[in-house]
């Protein structure tokens, strides 16, 4: 062997290995048998994923799942983006407008739950009290409705602010001689956003959306601290499904749910970055 | 296309607050005039105050004081849109999500123009800049050479455009393309007669684009004249040196009243009376100037002439330049090839009255 270079590279591909490969592998493995509590497994091929996709409940929660990420894509990206325009561009005001913007991230989502829980809790909380001075009945343990928007809103309030700081950078590294040209060739406030602003944050906004989506899809803290998934099923998304399985044992169902969770994930995300690398490039008409 | 004209124009950044006596001005006091129709030049190292001027006459920036007129009218508190000047800035600006006809027809769809009317206004534009092949191609597909050239297709395009002005519109762009933009820009203006003003510190490219160029330093306008007069009749040492390749030799002398010479460090010059009367009195300390293409240089003595040591000989094609020694003076020469001489060669150098200027207090005088 001349070159040995690659010797360097094994850390780092052992690295790798235990923290996805691995456990990826297991998780396959586990979704081509059929594994309960301990009992010897079974090979059962793809009757596993037959199962998931037939299974009314995880379809559910796949419809849940995705009604929440869009909305939370359609919501979370014009707010960021229309905070960040907001922003002051230079002077003492900025330290201060991004330090109140990074709070909420620096929030781990657990704390993010049980702070929810504190707000909504009937009798106590800030929220229902509020609610009731218009005589409506807040209550997320019987309201889907309530649970739902909650865990929504909340998310909005938590995620938002990186949208914001994303698209922020993106707008002080655009060139003022854009706006300038754009304000000779008499374009309206409108026409100097969408021909100037929005094509120049097209790749943060590529980070901002699949960050955001791939987040979102994963959301499981948030909805077991408030709820723990309901009521009824109102905010059981697919992490909390896909776990719920995997607590009660049926370690073959997890897996094949898993991988079929990863399998969404990923062919969204790319739907997302191949419309947003090729939308709008100038090569209609 | 209109009279572009600077009346007692002023800037300074500092804030009002600063009090008047420790302002820093950009600009001050600039009287300028641009006929209609005309290619023009502003001329000035970094930092003089170019680009200043550039953003005020195009709206972008208020002056602290004076007005900008355009065919007389007084247009210093309107809009950059409003007063129709356009710019062409120092790096192409283009619109990267339209292709190259959707950009050209940008400024005339903001107009609210008839799309039928854009369509032939499009290619006739495009025509004129070469474009007409890459009408429907990407702007991202572009280099900067083309790019550019829409940018400059989207201030000529509308038909009220009062002038352009381009900022150092070569700075980024491919050597293997600037002359080719440069002689583009160069036509562009000729066959549209639109006036036009080029803000550069690349005193080639002013010369080569400009029928007028404007001399700034330090905010101050220095000379305006057409490229042969700032070359031939500098107002000051500073142009005489900053314009011309090598910039001219500029040497310090006072006038000798008993034998009518010049007296240098080293060496004297005989004046002719004529001269002499223009220089007034004796003892007066001048600067001599004299360009480096019509020193005479021979390897033979010669009467009148001063010896001096070639130190370097430069290379540079068509022509070299020397550059020779006496004990405290230096000068360079351009000279033909037919001359042979080597480095450390002696040589008598001569300085053709006609053709010298002499500056005294940092102005010329002749």
């Amino acid at each position: 062997m001349k070159n040995r270079g690659w010797l360097f590279v094994i850390p780092a591909l052992a690295v790798l290995a235990i923290s996805a490969f691995i456990p990826l592998m297991t998780v396959i493995n586990y979704s081509l048998h059929y594994i309960f509590a301990g009992s010897t497994p079974t090979f059962v091929g793809f009757e596993n994923y037959v199962e998931v996709l037939r299974d009314s409940v995880f379809l559910q929660a796949l419809v849940r799942q995705l009604v929440f990420s869009l909305g939370i894509l359609a919501v979370e990206v014009p707010l960021g983006i229309c905070i960040a325009l907001c922003l002051p561009k230079r002077g003492p005001g900025v330290a201060v407008c991004l330090v109140l913007l990074g709070i909420p991230l620096l929030i781990p989502f657990n704390v993010v739950g049980i702070i929810a829980r504190v707000l909504t809790q009937s009798a106590v909380g800030v929220i229902p009290e509020f609610f009731a001075l218009f005589n409506y009945s807040f209550n997320v343990s019987k309201d889907p409705v309530d649970a739902f928007m909650t865990i929504f809103l909340l998310d909005v309030w938590h995620w938002t602010p990186l949208v914001a700081l994303l698209c922020y950078a993106g707008l002080q590294a655009i060139p003022d001689a854009y706006y300038q040209a754009a304000r000779i060739d008499g374009a309206s406030a409108w026409k100097t956003f969408r021909y100037v602003t929005l094509p120049k944050l097209r790749s943060v906004l590529i980070i901002g959306v699949l960050l955001r989506f791939m987040d979102s899809f994963k959301i499981y803290a948030e909805p077991l601290l408030l709820t723990g998934g309901g009521p009824g099923d109102a905010t059981t998304f697919l992490s909390l499904h896909v776990a719920r399985k995997a607590e009660s044992y049926q370690l073959g169902y997890a897996g094949a749910s898993s991988f079929i969770y990863l399998f969404i994930v990923i062919v969204f995300s790319y739907i997302f970055f191949q419309l947003m690398t090729h939308i709008g490039k100038g090569e209609t008409k | 296309m209109a009279r572009i004209e600077l009346e007692g124009i002023s800037h300074t950044y500092n804030p009002p607050s600063v009090p008047e006596a420790q302002r820093e001005y950009a600009v001050s006091n600039m009287d300028i005039s641009w006929p209609d129709g005309s290619a023009n030049a502003l001329l000035g190292p970094s930092g003089c105050g170019k680009t200043t001027i550039l953003n005020i006459i195009s709206g972008l920036l208020q002056p602290t004081a004076g007005r900008v007129l355009v065919d007389g009218k007084d247009v210093t508190p309107l809009a950059p849109r409003e007063r129709k000047i356009a710019q062409v800035f120092q790096f192409p600006v283009v619109y990267d999500s339209m292709n190259v006809f959707d950009n050209l027809a940008f400024p005339l769809r903001n107009q609210k123009v008839p799309e039928r009317e854009i369509g032939k206004k499009v290619r006739e534009t495009a025509e004129i800049l070469g474009l007409e092949d890459l009408l429907k191609a990407r702007i991202t597909s572009l280099n900067a050479a083309d790019k550019q050239k829409i940018s400059l297709g989207r201030s000529i395009i509308r038909e009220d455009t009062a002038a352009v002005l381009l900022d150092e519109p070569l700075t980024v762009i491919d050597p293997k393309f600037k002359g080719g933009l440069r002689r583009k820009l160069r036509e562009v203006q000729n066959r549209l007669k639109k006036t036009m003003i080029y803000v550069t510190h690349d005193q080639h490219e002013a010369l080569t684009f400009a029928d007028d160029v404007t001399i700034i330093q330090d905010g101050h306008l220095i000379q305006q004249g057409t490229p042969h007069e700032l070359h031939s009749q500098p107002a000051s040492p500073f142009i005489g040196y900053f314009i011309g390749s090598p910039g001219m030799n500029l040497l310090d002398c006072t006038l000798q009243d008993k034998d009518n010479t010049l007296q240098f460090s080293d060496f004297h010059l005989p004046v002719s009376q004529e001269l002499k009367n223009k220089l007034g009195s004796a003892g007066t300390s001048l600067k001599l100037g004299i360009r480096p293409e019509v020193i005479d240089v021979a390897t033979r003595e010669q009467d009148g002439a001063v010896a001096f040591t070639v130190s370097v000989i430069e290379y540079t094609g068509a022509y070299r330049v020397l550059t020779c020694d006496r004990e405290s003076s230096r000068i360079k020469a351009r000279v033909s090839e037919s001359i042979s001489v080597t480095e450390g060669d002696r040589v008598w150098v001569s300085f053709p009255e006609e053709k010298v200027n002499l500056f005294f207090n940092e102005k010329r005088i002749i």
